[in-house]
């Protein structure tokens, strides 16, 4: 039977080459047509933010002025120092605070500009002497004795980014340098945490990414008030007049936008571009009707109703529809004849005193009470200029809250300089840039990590060119930023952070991404099927048939062997 | 002002003093989120959850704080109160001039088949220039939104219909300002624009977000950059067709959506004033529906030397009563709007209605009431109407019921309708799925004079018009177009367009056909109900008409809006837009569940061939020894 036996390796020899054409051409073959195109991304560098270490590094320079240290203890000042503070915030996030501390004696124009008769002028001409980078700080220690501050004041904050320091009493006499160094360490930490940063507005900052404790909830309303960062922000003023035919109302906006606002906001250009405009809307009725006090004679609005008050305004108020940054509305509702004067109450039945509210990163209404301007013989309609200056006061102070400029009241012996015609001190600035620039790299890193893991979840995702490039270039700005707040740059460190976030968001909502345009796999093989199955069945049933005819044999020969 | 009067810095001082204290309010609030910010946060995974838990715990509530303005230092308070008593709140004697001007007025007009025809147009004109390189961003009457939009995309004319219903030009003569079915946005842009074709994307996509409506259909597949149709009609004198921008979706469905946020671009929204009347139960249950609005700079007076931008609403509506009211032939404002009017809009510098009875010199035809001693002419449309004028600024006008109810009942149904000198109509003819016909009739109803027309096409590119086959005749004679501009489509980019100027000999039809073949659609190009079939946009046609009384071409301010929206120029004749029927072609749909039977057998064909070929490669062949008694079997 050797016939048979050549015909039967035969077919075998074919069901094995046809067995391996299948696996070497085939199967290779399906899965190049049937890949999805996906572009590297830098993952193991997006793993790395998973733990984020963030350094915020701060330049602190100590200037002696005459008669805090003596000549020989001049000497052995120690040049630098430097200051570690390390908090842990959760698993994934760790802060560490490094304080550069450097000592030097007064220059003789310093001296000269410290015998000024205030703190206010012996400021001002301190900083005419020097200028210093975004985010870095002097302090000028002063003797005890110095006329300078007035008795119960013992730390003087500049307009800029200087701060005064007086000794306290107990340094006079038969102080060490140690003692001298050791006095003045806590209280240039409370300088510190007055003009940079502190510890809770950071983790404040942070609360993108992290969870916070539900204990501390005075920080949370404090944080979740201001407005959340973003590169830009719309402002609008919007004048509601619900009863156009007893008041006309003319506001000079345009004016009172030129001289209380831009000085503000061109001094808040470095954080985000903002934009202003305003608008009158006629008939616009606020949520709730007031209830009549008789003890007050006029209309009241409980604290507790206010939070219905804004629902039938917003949907006339209109969203910016060339742009898709957050909007603060600040609205002046004038109140209609027959429901004046209109009183704010607080949770204690109190009238606010500016009759002005505020809900956290929306806006703030005013209420602008017109009836005592008129009498009742007076002709409807009224023509009524509105005081702006009146208004503007408040808006103003409710966007700073509302941009998270904090007001936190300083501490006891701290005297704050007024601010100048900016409305807003370059300390308080930094202040904002140093949340904001925590804040931005948490959020980002957040974004990045989440899109990194999304990808990773779905298998058959496309990535296209451009969406690896914003994911490196948020990566690298990341890594920029972070860099940058180690070395203590404030600024740039905000402007790669600011980069990082607009790379990351225009990745994540790409619209390429978007998941249900993409087959789960499941799906695409049962369109396989009707291939795979009666093309691998066969294959596998020779092979099987293959394996056990050549066990059978090896036992035969086994066997014969026996 | 307090403001200038006190100087730059004290103010400023005072302000940067007022320290504020905030008092929250904290003790029984979970952790307070504003549900603005979850929104925005709504990323479209849950992996990004640690901030949105955070701030999903107290969605939808709102925390509110009062804000409280403390003086810090007495020298401040001093100071603010010395601001204080500055002149406040004044009572101003003299009005200054408005920089803007609202007006509003409704025309009604009886047509010959028994339908009512109501027109509102509001107006909005405001002493502005958006061309100029500080952005405007004070806004009084003229909506903001809108304004925004203007100044972004650098828009210098713009024009939005929406339209529910075919306009019967036949039976209810011209309408005052046409509007084709469906959705219709042409857009002149400011010759700075660069990227053309990206703004116009853009200002699709805001302007359906603004107006609800499915504009962001609007790509390179269904817009045209018509040559000669569509001029601007504001002033200024470009007229590069590279600006131009025009997209019709005949598709587009409008309802109450649409109308709302219309509404909502009017100063007094429909609180007060004629919009009152805006009801949409009412408005959409109705023959014709038509809203627009239409955006230009015009002149500020007849000099014309500074510009102002105009915003002009309409909206026209078409009452069927003739059928609901029992045989009895009347209508009044609450029958057909279910609202009475009380007032005018206080902030409306003119607020009017005019009824027209021109039909009804003597009284003999219908009668109105409340009788209005006040009438006025106009010329509209080529023709002297005559109109009763109630003007809602007098308080007379309400009577003593303080309410005004119009109300016309008639006493007879005759007189005849003049015949409009131009209308159009259009149908695909043909049979099969694989050819057809565009047939476009223009009909000139003027007994004896002549006048050119130009005729816009745009039709999608999956029509592949024959452009050979095009012929146009009047009177069984061929009518050699003085003009023809045609740009051939390019398949998925963008469609035919089709531009030419006839001349339409007097009192009779001109004929245009054109033969186009039905593509084959991809399997993910047809629409989710493709046997409905495919619409085409409406022809439009522009003409100059001759008219029947000598027109007004000195601009002036007192006549009424409906008759100023087109520029005139000469006595003699006026613009006219018309638009016929948008056409509805099938075209050859596949069964849409091809591809996976396609996929299964190819499968099977494949499987069936493999598994022959395998079975004869894999087979062991014997050779049968023939048993040798077997074949002589019985």
């Amino acid at each position: 039977m050797a016939t048979t036996e050549v015909e039967r390796r035969r077919g075998q020899l074919a069901a094995l080459s046809i067995a391996a054409v299948v696996i070497i051409v085939g199967v290779p073959l399906w899965w190049r047509t049937t890949e999805t195109y996906r572009a590297w991304l830098p993952v193991s560098q997006i793993k790395e933010f998973a733990t984020l270490q963030l350094l915020l590094s701060v330049d602190v320079e100590v200037v002696f002025s005459r008669g805090t240290v003596s000549p020989e203890q001049q000497k052995k000042v120690p040049m630098t120092q430097t200051q570690d503070e390390e908090h842990r915030v959760d698993e994934n996030t760790a802060l560490k605070y490094r304080y550069e501390i450097r000592y030097r004696t007064a220059t003789i124009m310093e001296e000269d500009a410290l015998k000024q008769p205030t703190a206010s002028d012996a400021d001002l001409s301190l900083h005419a002497l020097s200028e210093n980078p975004c985010g870095s700080l002097v302090v000028y220690v002063i003797p005890e004795s110095s006329s300078l501050l007035s008795e119960d004041v013992d730390v003087y904050i500049g307009q800029k980014r200087t701060a005064i320091l007086r000794l306290g009493a107990q340094m006079r006499v038969g102080r060490t340098l140690e003692q001298l160094l050791a006095h003045l360490e806590p209280r240039i930490k409370k300088i510190l945490h007055m003009m940079s940063f502190s510890h809770t507005d950071i983790t404040a900052a942070l609360s993108d990414r992290v969870r916070l404790a539900p204990g501390n909830r005075e920080n949370i309303v404090d944080s979740m008030r201001a407005f959340k960062s973003s590169p830009g922000y719309e402002i609008t003023f919007s004048l509601l007049n619900p009863d156009p035919k007893s008041h006309r109302l003319h506001w000079d906006i345009e004016s009172a936008v030129e001289t209380y606002v831009q000085p503000l906001l061109t001094k808040l250009a470095p954080i985000a571009n903002f934009s202003i405009d305003s608008q009158t809307l006629y008939y616009a009725m606020l949520g709730v009707n007031p209830r009549f006090d008789i003890s007050r004679s006029s209309y009241t609005l409980n604290a507790e109703s206010l939070a219905h008050v804004i629902n039938p305004v917003e949907a006339r108020l209109g969203s910016n529809a060339a742009s898709s940054n957050p909007v603060l509305n600040f609205l002046l509702y004038v109140p209609d004849a027959l429901h004046s004067p209109l009183h704010i109450l607080d949770r204690k039945k109190q009238a606010v005193h500016s009759n002005a509210f505020h809900s956290p990163r929306w806006g703030g209404i005013m209420v602008y009470n017109v009836n005592d301007v008129y009498g009742p013989e007076a002709v409807l309609p009224v023509d009524i200029n509105i005081n702006m200056a009146k208004v503007m006061g408040v808006f103003l102070a409710q966007l700073r809250l509302l941009l998270g400029v904090q007001s936190s009241s300083p501490p006891p012996g701290f005297v704050v300089a007024s601010c100048s015609s900016t409305g807003l001190a370059d300390w308080e600035l930094d202040r904002l840039m140093w949340s904001r620039s925590v804040e931005n790299v948490a959020t980002a890193t957040t974004t990045i990590t989440s899109l990194a893991q999304l990808l990773d979840q779905i298998g058959n995702i496309v990535i296209n060119d451009n969406i690896a490039e914003q994911v490196s270039s948020a990566v690298t700005s990341l890594q920029l930023a972070v860099a940058e707040l180690e070395a203590g740059n404030l600024g740039f460190a905000l402007q790669y952070s600011k980069e990082a976030i607009l790379a990351s968001e225009r990745a994540f909502f790409d619209p390429s991404l978007l998941h249900l345009l993409y087959f789960p796999d499941d799906q695409k093989f049962a369109i396989y099927i009707p291939l795979f199955l009666p093309m691998c069945v066969p294959i596998l049933l020779s092979l099987i048939k293959i394996a056990s005819d050549a066990r059978q044999k090896r036992r035969e020969k086994q066997a014969k062997k026996d | 002002m307090a403001a200038h009067r006190c100087g730059f810095l004290p103010p400023l001082f005072i302000l940067c003093a007022l320290s504020v204290l905030t008092v929250t309010w904290t003790q029984e609030t979970i952790p307070l989120g504003s549900h603005r910010a979850a929104a925005a946060d709504s990323k479209p995974t849950d992996t990004k959850s640690v901030a949105q838990t955070t701030e999903q715990l107290a969605v939808e509530q709102r925390q509110w704080e009062a804000t409280e303005v403390e003086e810090a230092t007495s020298a401040a308070a001093a100071v603010s109160k010395q601001d204080n008593s500055s002149p406040e709140d004044v009572v101003q004697t003299s009005t200054p001039k408005p920089k803007d001007e609202f007006q509003e007025e409704l025309v009604v007009r009886p047509l010959h088949s028994g339908d009512i025809y109501a027109s509102f147009q509001f107006r909005t004109l405001w002493q502005t220039d958006f061309t100029r390189e500080r952005k405007v961003s004070h806004y009084g009457l003229f909506p903001k939104s809108l304004g925004q939009v203007i100044s972004k995309f650098s828009v210098r004319e713009l024009h939005i219909s929406f339209t529910q219903g075919y306009w019967r030009t036949m039976q209810w003569g011209q309408p005052f300002l046409s509007s084709p079915p469906g959705a219709e946005l042409w857009v002149w842009f400011q010759d700075t624009v660069t990227d053309v074709d990206g703004t116009w994307k853009e200002l699709a996509n805001v302007l359906s977000g603004i107006f609800c409506a499915s504009l962001n259909f609007i790509d390179s597949t269904n817009t045209v950059q018509p040559t000669a149709s569509f001029k601007p009609l504001g002033i200024g004198n470009v007229t590069d067709h590279r600006f131009l921008r025009y997209a019709t979706l005949p598709r587009e469905i409008v309802c109450t959506e649409n109308l709302t946020p219309w509404k909502k671009l009017l100063p007094c929204g429909t609180k007060a004033g004629l919009a009152v009347l805006l009801k949409s139960e009412k408005l959409f249950h109705s023959s014709f529906y038509s809203q627009a609005v239409h955006i230009r700079p015009v002149c500020q007076d007849w000099q014309c030397k500074t510009a102002s931008w105009e915003l002009r609403q309409t909206l026209n509506v078409v009452f069927d009563l003739h059928n609901s009211g029992q045989g009895k032939r009347e209508w009044s404002l609450f029958k057909m709007f279910s609202r009475t009017l009380t007032e005018a809009c206080p902030l409306a510098s003119t607020s009017k209605i005019y009824i027209d009875v021109t039909d009804n010199p003597e009284g003999e035809q219908f009668e109105l009431s409340p009788a209005t001693a006040l009438l006025s002419q106009a010329v509209v449309l080529g023709d002297r109407r005559t109109f009763s004028v109630y003007d809602l600024t007098q308080q007379i006008t309400f009577g003593t019921v303080r309410s005004l109810n119009v109300l016309m009942r008639w006493k007879s149904s005759e007189g005849d309708m003049l015949r409009p000198l131009l209308h159009a109509e259009r149908y695909v003819a043909g049979y099969g799925l694989q050819t057809g016909e565009i047939h476009t009739l223009m009909y000139n109803n003027h007994p004896y004079r002549s006048f050119p027309v130009l005729l816009l096409d745009s039709v999608p590119w999956y029509l592949r018009m024959y452009i050979h086959t095009l012929t146009v005749t009047s009177k069984g004679k061929d009518n050699k177009p003085s003009y023809i501009h045609y740009q051939p489509s390019k398949d998925r980019v963008r469609p035919h367009l089709l531009e030419m100027l006839v001349q339409l000999p007097p009192n009779s039809v001109t004929e245009v056909t054109v033969e186009f073949e039905r593509a084959l659609l991809k399997w993910t190009e047809y629409t989710p109900d493709p046997n409905h079939g495919f619409y085409v946009g409406s022809s439009v046609i522009s003409s100059l008409v001759p008219s029947l009384v000598a027109l007004d071409t000195n601009s002036t301010w007192q006549r009424p809006l409906f008759s100023t929206f087109f520029p005139c120029k000469e006595e003699s004749s006026y613009f006219v837009r018309v638009y016929t029927e948008p056409l509805l072609v099938n075209l050859p749909t596949p069964d849409f569940s091809m591809p996976y039977n396609v996929i299964c057998l190819t499968c099977t064909v494949v499987a069936v061939g493999y598994g022959s070929l395998y079975n004869l490669l894999t087979r062991t062949f014997q050779i049968e020894e023939p048993s040798p008694g077997l074949a002589k079997r019985p």
